[in-house]
């Protein structure tokens, strides 16, 4: 102990603030309450660390993933107990299942009443177990600093994800000692990133050989940072492979890339799914073979050998069975993969590769994104396009919330580097955009952060407007208002007689006021015509604004792969219809 | 389809972790929250001094689904390490219980015959109960209570598998 720490000793609340300093955190997202006072005390007698009140704690997470996965680091919350760490909830269960870094810090009632019930009590513990990567509850000052170190070290280290520390109030205002990072070394949690040199050698040799291959990517990509980006552009490159992109991995690949065939799954392009299903080999790449991706599973990509590099363990065979499993990081592997092939001088079978990309250029001859042009209607992918044409050229981070918006997002808007697109993609939270974006414009204040929503989503944490007034935010809010919960709908129309149970938006919000009360702008626009200008404005005011556009409401998604159908069974359109014109019976049960 | 559903395995697994609180419950949870089954799961600390408990555990599943099971338990933060032991090789199985008897005449009789066969030592008595303590493989233990209960068999503590490998090497 310095003689430092040793004359003034801190408390529980300063060394909580001075580990979140060591291990270099700027910003807090949070919202005090009784329980976590002491902290918001030692937060006001401080100026290291920034604090940005969010309006609703699962605001608060969201907030904190944007800003971890538009910079890499980890996202840090502030909530007190009960209610504030109840609400965190589904923002934890976000970051778990997308793999997104997160420290959570929970207040919680004094350690000798725990248990009586007492009054803003919950078992957070206990609640969070399951959706975080691990969480903590500190009984002993002693042991504080060290188990906040140490849950930095586990939220960001492995497949990445959220990390609660529970803090009674009494831990918080007892004096205690302090511990540096340094002094860390976890003794049960060392996950494997160095790839098994055997698995590459065999990674290397069956890529080399393949006659129809396919890289599918996916958000390890982004997890394992800008590098992995880089190495997977150059093995595309080198080998003149095509490659798809999950939901999570958009922008691994920069989407000018010639080789890249678009988003695979359920939404993704019919020459992605399609050359998934006829590959030869399969190189999947920090991607999960999740269900959304695969289509039926025992139809998924029938003939082909599977290698799957991932560092969590637990992903390898769990959908899909591979035939070589490479537990690493992306990254590291990628790296791996690249010396070897040069090593061994591999050079790709150009004559079968040649043949392969013909049958892919006549799946992408389909055209399958297209969609009916239409002169005043605005159809909702002629928006995200527009808007993808005029923000080209500026930094620009697109958030969405979870629908149709989000799937048209991801088809139209083109990503040309990692770490620009934040969507909530395994848990499908609709609330997400719009604190997420606020994170992203925390940490980038100069860059244009867009949160494409649906007039459904937005409502959701439309509270946090007030969070975004308070801090000037100059976050855009591109609303593809259609009047219904479209993919709701969608599915209404696909699997249940279009019986539109509930899906529509009734008494919606008037958004120009909306927009007018929050003190940002509000505009609307319903006519093809004025579109452009719309967007121009949105992005040349300096402030928040919400843009309303009113879209065709009865455009659906396409393509689309309908539940409990394989990769080549995709429908292109709204004419195109399964069999008599519903899901499988056996795709019904399916979400 | 022409090929055969995957069989399902039984398997023995031991779990060693951190003797730290939850950490039962992330084992738990975790078979509850993804579905595997539990046929017997027992806990103790092994070492005081280091904080290590270990986790024998008896599941059952196709193998695509005792791969997971490892592959998940070996992801939660506070485990050391996964063994199975139904994979690496012979091992042993040891379960005790406790089971109580209430009959008399030629009942008690035999009940204390049969006690005898299986080294079941009588560990409480009045002068119509029993209790006996049996210690053994499960299978074991199943056929002993199967033949206690017409003799008055009414009431039965197991404490699951304990397991190890056999031979001269640790985990």
């Amino acid at each position: 102990m310095s003689s430092e720490s040793a004359a003034t000793p801190l408390n529980g609340a300063e060394i909580v603030l001075k580990a979140l300093v060591d291990q270099g955190v700027e910003v807090i997202f949070g919202y005090p309450g009784g329980a976590v006072l002491p902290l918001y005390d030692a937060l006001f007698k401080q100026n290291r660390l920034r604090h940005v009140l969010v309006r609703h704690e699962q605001a608060a997470v969201h907030a904190a993933e944007g800003y971890a996965r538009s910079t890499g680091k980890v996202g840090v919350v502030l909530v007190t107990s009960g209610p504030g760490a109840t609400n965190a909830v589904t923002g934890l269960t976000d970051a778990l299942m997308d793999s997104v870094p997160i420290v959570c810090l929970t207040g919680q009632v004094p350690t000798h009443l725990i248990g009586n019930d007492a009054f803003q009590e919950a078992d957070t513990t206990g609640i969070t177990r399951p959706c975080t990567k691990h969480n903590y509850l500190v009984k002993d000052v002693c042991k504080l600093a060290r188990i906040v170190h140490e849950a930095f070290w586990v939220a960001r280290n492995g497949r990445p994800g959220p990390v609660v520390i529970d803090l009674p109030k009494d831990v918080l205002v007892a004096p205690g000692p302090y511990t540096a990072p340094e002094s860390v070394v976890h003794r049960t949690y060392r996950p494997r990133t160095e790839p098994d040199p055997a698995a590459i050698d065999r990674t290397v040799e069956i890529l080399a050989g393949a006659k129809r291959p396919i890289i599918y990517a996916g958000g390890g990509i982004i997890n394992s940072g800008p590098e992995a980006s880089r190495l997977l552009t150059e093995l595309v490159e080198r080998t003149g492979y095509p490659c798809t992109l999950t939901l999570m991995g958009l922008g691994a690949l920069p989407a000018a890339d010639p080789r890249f065939l678009g988003m695979v799954g359920m939404h993704g392009t019919f020459e992605a799914n399609n050359a998934m299903h006829d590959c030869d080999v399969m190189l999947c790449v920090g991607a999960r073979f999740d269900d959304r991706v695969t289509g039926r599973i025992n139809a998924f990509s029938p003939n082909s050998v599977k290698i799957h590099i991932d560092i969590d363990p637990s992903s390898i065979n769990k959908n899909v069975r591979v035939d070589v499993p490479v537990v690493g990081d992306c990254g590291k592997a990628l790296a791996a993969i690249l010396a070897r092939w040069s090593d061994r001088k591999c050079q790709p079978d150009r004559k079968a590769l040649g043949r392969w990309w013909a049958q892919i250029a006549q799946w992408q001859a389909r055209n399958c994104l297209a969609y009916e042009r239409t002169d005043r209607i605005i159809k909702p992918q002629y928006a995200i396009e527009r808007l993808y044409a005029l923000t080209r050229g500026r930094e620009t981070f697109i958030t969405t919330e979870v629908g149709q918006h989000q799937m048209w997002a991801a088809q139209h808007f083109k990503f040309e580097a990692p770490n620009h697109w934040l969507t909530s993609g395994g848990l499908g939270t609709m609330g997400y955009g719009l604190p997420a974006a606020m994170g992203v414009q925390i940490a980038h204040p100069d860059a244009l952060v867009i949160d494409i929503a649906g007039e459904a989503s937005i409502l959701m944490n439309i509270q946090e407007m007030s969070t975004v007034a308070q801090y000037r935010l100059p976050v855009k809010v591109f609303i593809l208002n259609n009047q219904y919960m479209g993919m709701v709908r969608q599915w209404q129309e696909l699997n249940h007689g279009g019986r539109y149970a509930e899906s529509y938006s009734e008494a919606l919000p008037d958004f120009v006021k909306l927009a007018d009360a929050f003190g940002a702008t509000g505009l609307r626009v319903g006519d093809a015509a004025d579109l452009d200008d719309a967007i121009r404005r949105m992005i040349d005011l300096p402030g928040a604004v919400i843009v309303d556009v009113a879209v065709d409401p009865a455009e659906n998604c396409f393509p689309m792969i309908p539940s409990g159908a394989a990769h080549n069974q995709m429908l292109l359109g709204p004419a195109d219809r399964p069999g008599d014109g519903r899901a499988s019976e056996e795709g019904m049960v399916l979400v | 389809m022409p090929s055969s559903q995957p069989s399902i395995e039984r398997h023995t697994i031991v779990v060693v972790v951190d003797n730290e609180p939850g950490v039962l419950a992330r084992v738990i949870g975790l078979f509850a929250g993804r579905g595997y089954n539990i046929e017997s799961l027992t806990v103790a600390e092994v070492d005081a001094a280091a904080g290590v408990s270990r986790i024998n555990l008896v599941t059952s599943g196709t193998p695509m689904v005792i791969e997971q099971i490892k592959a998940q338990l070996d992801r939660l933060v506070p485990v050391h390490s996964v063994h199975d032991l139904t994979e690496a090789g012979p091992h042993i199985e040891r379960e005790l219980a406790l089971i109580k008897v209430v009959a008399t005449g030629e009942r008690r009789i035999e009940s204390l015959r049969l006690a005898d066969i299986f080294r079941a030592r009588v560990v409480d008595s009045t002068i119509e109960s029993f209790v006996f303590e049996v210690t053994g493989a499960p299978e074991k233990l199943d056929a002993f209570v199967k033949l206690m209960v017409p003799l008055g068999l009414v009431e039965l503590a197991r404490t699951g598998v304990a397991a190890i490998a056999r031979g001269g090497r640790s985990l």
